[in-house]
C-alpha cells in the first residue's frame, strides 16, 4: 500500500523552492550556457556509449498540439538515445485538448507523469503558460510563429560544427520570414555573436515582424538589410538560411497560393554562390529547394537533422541536471 | 453652478480629457470599490476648455494609480489627507499591465486559455510600446504626446 505523502513525493519531485529551468525562447540561456551545451553535443556526438544509458528511468512526455514529424521524433530520438523514455501524443485531436482542457490543466497533470516534458502548440506562448504551472522542465517544441528554440540550437551546432565558429559571417535568411519562428529565434540568438550581418530575402507580404526588426536588429546596432531577390543576394552569403512558406499560418488559400513557390533555390542559382557557401533548412522543404540540390556538397540540411538529435540531447541532460560521471 | 463637496482622504484626478472620466472609472475598477466617487464631466478648464474630474474617498493604497499612466500622464493626481493636498503623484508608464488591455492577436494563446491573465510589458518606454508577455504582438499606447 502506498501512503499517501508517497504518492504527494511521486507526483511533486521538485519543492516549490526549486528554480526550475525550462527554454522558452533561445535567450534563456546565455553565451557561455550556449557554449557548455554545445560542447556537451559535440561530446555526444563523439562518444555517444558514453551517454546510452544516462537518463534510465526517466521519461519525457511529447505534448504535440499539431503536427509534426521532423522535431518529435528528433526529441523522442534523443530521449531513447539517452536510455530514458517516453510517452505523449501527437495531434490535439488525440489530447484531452480535444474535450476543452487548459494547457494549465495539462501541464499539471503530465508532471505527476513524466520529468520533462517538449510542448508544440498553434498558439504562441502556450509552452510559457506551462512553464508557469509545471512542475517539470518544459521545452517549447515551437509555438505557433513566434518560436523554435530547439531548432536554433540545431543551427548553431550545425554553424558551428561545419564553420568552426559563431561569428564573422554574412548569413541570408530567405523565405518566409514573417511566421517563420525559426528564423526569428535564430536572429535572436545569433545578435549575440560578434561580426554577423544579416541579409533578409523575402517578398513584401512576408517581411520580417517588425518586433524582429525593431527591438532586435536596430536596437542591438546589428548590420542587416532587406531584399527581395535571391539572385541579388546569393553571391555574398556564406551561409543561407531557406525556409519554408508555411501553408498552416495562411488564413487565406489565395495568399499561400502566391506566395509559396516565390523563391526556388536550384542549380543555377547555386552557380551564384560561393564555393564554400553552407545550406541549412529547418525542414521540411517543398518546393524552395530543389531536389537536384541536395548532391551539392554546400547543401547542409540533413546533417542538420542529424545535429538536432544531439543538440537535444544535450538539452534534455542540461535541463534534467544530469551529469556524466 | 454644480458643486461637489471636499474629499477628506482620497484622490482627485484633474484635467482628465473630456469624455474619458468613464473609461478611467473602468480601468480603475472603481465599480468595483465600496467608497464614495464623483464623476463631474465636461467642467470648464481654462487651459483645455472642457475636462472631466474624478473624486475618490477611499485610502489612497487602495487604489492602483498606475494605469494613469498608461491612459494619458497629463492628468493631475492629487492627494487628499485631512481635507487638504498633501501631494501630486507624478505619472509615468507602468512597467507591467496586467488584465487592462487585451491581445488582439489571434494566434496568441490568451485567445483561448481560460483565467489567464492579460499581461503586458512596456518593451520600449521612448516609443511608448508594450508587448504581450506571452506573443509579443505590439500594443501601442494610445495617451497623447505631451
Amino acid at each position: 500500500m502506498i501512503h499517501s505523502t508517497q504518492i504527494e513525493v511521486l507526483c511533486h519531485p521538485y519543492s516549490e523552492e526549486d528554480i526550475m529551468r525550462h527554454l522558452m525562447s533561445p535567450l534563456d540561456f546565455s553565451v557561455e550556457e550556449l557554449n557548455d551545451l554545445l560542447d556537451l553535443a559535440n561530446d555526444i556526438e563523439a562518444h555517444p556509449d558514453k551517454y546510452a544509458h544516462i537518463c534510465a528511468g526517466k521519461k519525457l512526455a511529447t505534448l504535440f498540439y499539431e503536427p509534426s514529424t521532423r522535431t518529435r521524433l528528433s526529441f523522442e530520438a534523443a530521449m531513447l538515445n539517452l536510455g530514458g523514455s517516453v510517452l505523449g501524443f501527437s495531434t490535439a485531436d488525440s489530447s484531452s485538448a480535444a474535450k476543452g482542457e487548459s494547457v494549465a490543466d495539462t501541464i499539471r497533470i503530465v508532471s505527476c507523469y513524466a520529468d520533462i516534458c517538449a510542448m508544440r502548440h498553434p498558439k504562441e506562448g502556450a509552452p510559457l503558460v506551462a512553464s508557469t504551472k509545471s512542475r517539470i522542465p518544459v521545452i517549447n517544441a515551437g509555438d505557433g510563429g513566434h518560436q523554435h528554440p530547439t531548432q536554433t540550437l540545431t543551427d548553431l551546432l550545425t554553424i558551428r560544427s561545419l564553420k568552426g565558429e559563431l561569428g564573422n559571417f554574412t548569413i541570408g535568411l530567405c523565405g518566409d520570414l514573417k511566421f517563420g519562428r525559426t528564423v526569428h529565434s535564430l536572429i535572436q540568438a545569433l545578435i549575440r555573436y560578434p561580426n554577423i550581418n544579416f541579409i533578409l530575402i523575402s517578398p513584401e507580404e512576408l517581411r520580417i515582424p517588425d518586433n524582429i526588426r525593431e527591438d532586435v536588429l536596430i536596437r542591438n546596432h546589428q548590420n542587416f538589410a532587406e531584399v527581395v531577390r535571391l539572385e541579388d543576394a546569393i553571391p555574398h552569403l556564406d551561409l543561407l538560411y531557406m525556409t519554408r512558406v508555411q501553408k498552416e499560418r495562411f488564413f487565406n488559400e489565395e495568399d499561400y497560393v502566391r506566395m509559396k513557390d516565390f523563391y526556388i533555390l536550384d542549380r543555377e542559382k547555386m552557380k551564384l554562390a560561393r564555393p564554400d557557401m553552407m545550406i541549412l533548412h529547418p525542414l521540411p522543404r517543398v518546393n524552395e529547394i530543389s531536389v537536384e540540390v541536395d548532391d551539392d556538397p554546400r547543401a547542409a540540411y540533413f546533417r542538420q537533422a542529424q545535429y538536432g538529435v544531439y543538440v537535444r540531447m544535450a538539452l534534455i541532460l542540461t535541463l534534467l541536471e544530469v551529469k556524466v560521471c | 453652478m454644480l458643486n461637489v463637496g471636499k474629499l477628506n482622504e482620497g484622490v482627485v484626478l484633474d484635467h482628465i480629457e473630456a469624455g474619458r472620466s468613464m473609461d478611467l472609472y473602468r480601468y480603475l475598477k472603481l465599480d468595483k470599490m465600496d467608497c464614495c466617487v464623483a464623476i463631474i464631466k465636461n467642467a470648464h478648464s481654462n487651459k483645455m476648455g472642457k475636462k472631466d474630474i474624478i473624486k475618490v474617498e477611499c485610502p489612497i493604497d487602495q487604489l492602483d494609480l498606475n494605469v494613469l499612466g498608461f491612459i494619458d500622464h497629463r492628468i493631475t493626481v492629487n492627494i487628499i489627507q485631512h481635507g487638504e493636498i498633501v501631494s501630486k503623484k507624478e505619472l509615468s508608464l507602468p512597467k507591467q499591465l496586467v488584465n487592462i488591455i487585451h491581445c488582439k492577436n489571434p494566434r496568441c494563446i490568451t485567445s483561448i486559455e481560460q483565467g489567464l491573465d492579460q499581461i503586458f510589458f512596456l518593451a520600449d518606454e521612448e516609443k511608448e510600446i508594450y508587448r504581450c508577455r506571452y506573443c509579443e504582438e505590439k500594443y501601442r499606447s494610445s495617451r497623447k504626446k505631451k
